[in-house]
């Protein structure tokens, strides 16, 4: 094996991230505590350069790389882009925040960093062995992070749910993994594939037998109904720094993991995927909506709101057509963005001692910060499907999708149970704006989270009046 | 002179781009700058809009003014402006009442005036656009997007339960159009197109029709609001500002009977026709129970949004009662219709003065004295009496009373309503009565006997720009009623193509 075959430029992003988090892990263990800025400084650096790195080596081909094992196409493309500007605007909000805490430590970057070199390799996975590796990564660097503020009680007891069920989601995915092993004699996704086209009778009751474990997996790491029952906890649990960083780019790495996994190596049994999740997109979209209506606390009403949202990706999803494919992607990535600047605003709410989780504590935001209650109100508008912003144009995009294969009565469940949820959201805005203020402090915060915070809520906007651009790379995407 | 111009873009984003400067101008300093900033914007914005007006050729009943521009080539949705008869009317009472609203809260709001005048403009421009938009998607875009500053206006500056009112509000109104955008979609998978005009020519079976038909009433019915999915209005309208109240009842509502005659009649001629005896009915029940309804009433903005409802319950029935009159053996010669639907414009276009006009009355009288009870008031005529005088003309023009506009669409439906069937007429007529017994005994109560306690005794009479306000109003009414001729005329030729088009089955 020579070095060209390994074809080790395409994965130029992942190794530089690699590297500096390694980098940064030693570097970090030198700096006196008040010189910790250079750790965020150097964290930042490294996902611009990446992101660089990825501008710069677009592809509209498949690559492969690694013997096989990598693979570089559109979708990776865009979906990499996005976790590493989502992720660096988690690290943005999240500074002062950790700072407020005593958690500003190096250990939040270097494990934010191993998490979104996870997330890439997921992304790109070819092959089982790569896809539950790069699943791995991005949940251990999790599961250590949600315990990170390690003297809240709250906090670990998210973490070891969190383990626990992600330990157990992780046993059945690699459990249904050998089972498609055993049948087909490959980890390679292609002859995967392959094989699923040509089994039959007991061989492809076998492969439905390994499908229903993988799907199980998928929606517990999803956080689809019957399997959700982690995420209010979770969410809830860990610090708002870490709720963001779980709360956003791994949606889209779970994305990317659906795609190869039941599209790219299952897609023959789309029939029967399809089926299976009809029911989890149901149930999460009923019990989403529903429960979030009863929640106080705006991280566990967002851990709701996600699960209905992830009921949206997944009616994408099981359209089993390009449409819905770049549909549920773009819906993701919105979704990314909107979850991004939701718990941006409770971050800038929170100060020392204080949370600002409650939903009471928005009261009366827009006599405290207009211009914040102004984003926040784009952002809970957004999730609520309300034009002119971009999750309605997500929701028509997956709508029309499911119209198109002629389950227009998903469309219309789907439709019911978002005019349910509509009223948890315009709670929000009811707080921010008719509720008088009993919490007179100054919001405080540094120059560069107003600007991030700022623009993240109005590109919902923008991309809200003029969608056509990123709804056009998530088309070319499937095309 | 207009002619190169996209005089529709203009009135539908200056309002808009004025909102956003007011908004930016905050509340630091005087509140002046912002009021008479809004108020330059909203007359700008009505100048241009009778530009419409005059570049208009009432000869054709083609889109006029029209822009078309690719906006999201992935679903061939355009950006996508044009008027007809039904439209241009429309938009330009819509500019010319958001005039009226900026004066009405000039000294009124105290609280964040720059967000309230805000909301109004983007709210002007945001329903402007959905009068004029021709693509599907683009209308859905901004008939749900006008909600939100209509929820931020009625929950921040509105009375006692203004949160309960303004979530009804929204959430009945969501509830309303989401079906409406699912039957889109399915057009869209049908016929592979959001354009308007190409949904009207789409073919489409009668199961197909009627249940696009009745996700289509689900908005559209919400909205009129027509009974029985009219219980939000009342608390809307009773919780909302007076600036609120009026748009909501000038305009919003119109926005719902808009939507029969662009969408449901048709794209869907054959389910109204067939399902024409509900709508009929669901009229005739807001035209005499809810007028009813409106004679026992305490609170004087209840009583005028209940009259809203039976005065719509018009719109609603003389746009439908043409099919019947097609059918009727007895009017061979099939005439009448048009004189139903050019009624039905004509009383959405007088119901949005009157009702303006009556909500801004109350607004005086609750800028004074803080209640809105009939019973807190009571020779009002003896300190107030130019305003009285104001008070009772609307109050017949309310009425139905001959020489107001309030009198030429009623009476064109019931004319029509007769080459259908005699009781739908009766039925109908019922509500000069019931109308007058509602209106005048609460002018009565309010206006007129001794002065019934001290706070009546201390009113002050209107100021000037009250007094201009109520003036161009009356102006406004009496010209519609007067000589209504030239609003008829450039609806006549779209509304004959419109009733030639509903004739022609899509089976």
């Amino acid at each position: 094996m020579t070095l060209e075959s390994l074809n080790i430029a395409i994965a130029l992003p992942e190794i530089f991230l690699l590297v500096m988090a390694c980098l940064i892990l030693v570097v970090d263990v030198y700096l006196p505590a008040e010189k910790r800025n250079l750790t965020y400084v150097l964290t930042q650096f490294s996902l611009i350069v990446a992101l660089a790195l990825l501008l710069s080596n677009q592809t509209d081909t498949r690559i492969l790389a690694f013997n096989d094992l990598f693979v570089q196409d559109a979708m990776a493309d865009v979906l990499k882009l996005f976790i590493v500007i989502i992720s660096f605007g988690v690290f943005v909000y999240s500074r002062e925040y950790l700072q407020a805490r005593n958690i500003f430590k190096g250990e939040f970057y270097v494990l934010g960093l191993f998490s979104i070199v996870g997330m890439m390799l997921m992304v790109s996975a070819n092959n089982l062995l790569m896809l539950y590796l790069g699943l791995e990564l991005l949940s251990l660097c999790l599961y250590a992070l949600v315990a990170f503020n390690r003297d809240n009680g709250n906090a670990s007891e998210a973490a070891m749910k969190y383990f626990v069920l992600g330990a157990i989601a992780s046993g059945m995915l690699l459990y249904g993994m050998s089972i498609l092993y055993g049948l087909s004699g490959s980890l390679m996704l292609s002859e995967i594939a392959q094989a699923v086209t040509k089994a039959e009778g007991a061989q492809n009751i076998g492969m439905i037998f390994a499908l229903v474990f993988i799907v199980v997996a998928l929606a517990f790491k999803l956080g689809a109904v019957p399997f959700h029952m982690w995420m209010p906890d979770v969410y809830h649990g860990s610090p708002t720094a870490v709720t963001a960083l779980i709360g956003t780019a791994p949606k889209l790495a779970g994305f990317a993991m659906i795609m190869r996994l039941l599209v790219e190596a299952l897609g023959g049994l789309q029939a029967d995927w399809q089926q299976m999740i009809i029911v989890l997109t149901v149930l999460s979209l009923a019990v989403g909506n529903i429960i979030a209506i009863a929640q106080s606390n705006i991280k566990r009403m967002l851990a709701y709101s996600t699960i209905s949202h992830v009921g949206f990706i997944l009616l994408g999803i099981l359209a089993g057509t390009a449409e819905g494919y770049s549909s549920a992607m773009f819906y993701t990535i919105s979704y990314a963005m909107m979850s991004l600047g939701g718990f941006g605003v409770i971050m800038l709410m929170a100060r020392q001692g204080f949370e600002a989780d409650n939903i009471s504590d928005l009261k009366g935001l827009n006599q405290r910060s207009p211009w914040f209650a102004f984003i926040m109100m784009i952002l809970m508008l957004s999730m609520a499907g309300v034009p002119p912003t971009v999750g309605f144009w997500a929701k028509l995009a997956v709508l029309t999708a499911v119209v198109d294969v002629d389950l227009v009565w998903m469309a219309v469940i789907a439709v019911f149970f978002s005019i349910i949820g509509i009223f948890y959201y315009l709670r929000i805005i009811k707080v921010m704006y008719f509720d008088d203020a009993v919490d007179t402090q100054p919001l405080e915060c540094g120059r560069d989270m107003q600007i991030a915070l700022s623009t993240n809520g109005l590109a919902i906007l923008a991309l809200g009046l003029y969608p056509a651009a990123l709804m056009s790379l998530c088309v070319s995407v499937f095309s | 002179m207009f002619a190169d111009l996209p005089l529709l873009s203009i009135v539908v984003w200056l309002p808009i781009l004025g909102g956003i400067a007011v908004l930016l101008a905050g509340d630091k300093g005087d509140a002046n700058g912002v009021r008479v900033l809004s108020l330059v914007v909203s007359i700008a914005t009505f100048v241009l809009s009778l530009g419409l007006y005059s570049g208009f050729d009432s000869s054709t009943s083609a889109m006029q003014f029209v822009e078309q521009h690719a906006w999201i080539p992935a679903f061939d949705i355009n950006y996508h402006f044009g008027v007809d008869g039904f439209s241009m009317p429309l938009i330009i009472l819509t500019t010319f009442t958001t005039i009226l609203v900026v004066l009405a809260g000039w000294e009124v709001i105290k609280k964040k005036p720059s967000q309230y005048f805000a909301a109004f403009l983007i709210m002007e421009g945001l329903m402007v656009a959905v009068f004029a938009a021709l693509d599907a998607i683009f209308f859905y875009v901004f008939w749900e997007a006008m909600l939100v500053p209509m929820f931020i206006l009625i929950g921040v500056w509105g009375g006692e339960r203004r949160v309960y009112a303004t979530i009804k509000f929204f959430i009945y109104t969501f509830i309303g159009s989401v079906f409406m955008l699912v039957a889109l979609i399915y057009m869209y998978y049908k016929g592979g197109s959001f354009a308007i005009l190409d949904l009207h020519m789409m073919k489409l079976t009668l199961d197909e029709q009627i249940l696009i038909f009745l996700a289509f009433l689900m908005a559209f019915a919400v909205k009129v609001p027509m009974w029985p999915v009219h219980t939000w209005l009342p608390d809307a309208h009773v919780e909302a500002p007076t600036g609120g109240s009026v748009i909501l009842a000038a305009i919003m509502l119109k926005i719902g009977g808009y939507g029969f005659i662009r969408f449901s009649m048709p794209i869907t001629p054959d389910a109204s026709h067939s399902l024409d005896w509900l709508i009929i009915l669901m009229s005739l029940v807001a035209v005499v129970y809810i007028g009813f309804v409106a004679l026992v009433q305490r609170d004087m903005k209840k009583l005028v949004a209940y009259s809203s409802i039976a005065h719509m319950g018009f719109v609603t029935l003389g746009l439908f009662v043409v099919f019947q009159i097609w059918e009727n053996p007895a009017n061979a010669s099939g005439g009448g219709a048009a004189l139903a639907v050019e009624g039905a414009m004509i009383q959405m276009i007088s119901h949005g003065f009157i009702s303006g006009a009556m909500f801004l009355m109350i607004g005086v009288l609750y800028d004074r004295m803080h209640t809105r009870e009939i019973n807190a008031y009571g020779g009002v005529v003896h300190t107030m009496p130019i305003f009285a005088a104001f008070a009772v003309f609307f109050s017949m023009a309310n009425a139905g009373l001959p020489g107001t506009s309030g009198f030429v669409g009623e009476f064109m439906v019931i004319i029509a309503s007769f080459q259908a069937n005699f009781w739908y007429a009766f039925l109908g007529a019922l509500t000069l009565i019931l109308g007058a017994a509602y209106t005048l005994w609460m002018v009565k109560r309010v206006f007129y006997g001794e002065i019934a306690n001290e706070g009546v005794r201390a009113l002050k009479d209107i100021n000037s720009r009250e007094f201009a306000i109520m003036s161009i109003l009356a102006l406004a009414v009496l010209i519609l009623g007067l000589w209504p001729a030239p609003v008829v005329d450039v609806m006549h030729a779209t509304v004959e193509n419109f009733l030639q088009h509903i004739a022609v089955s899509k089976l």
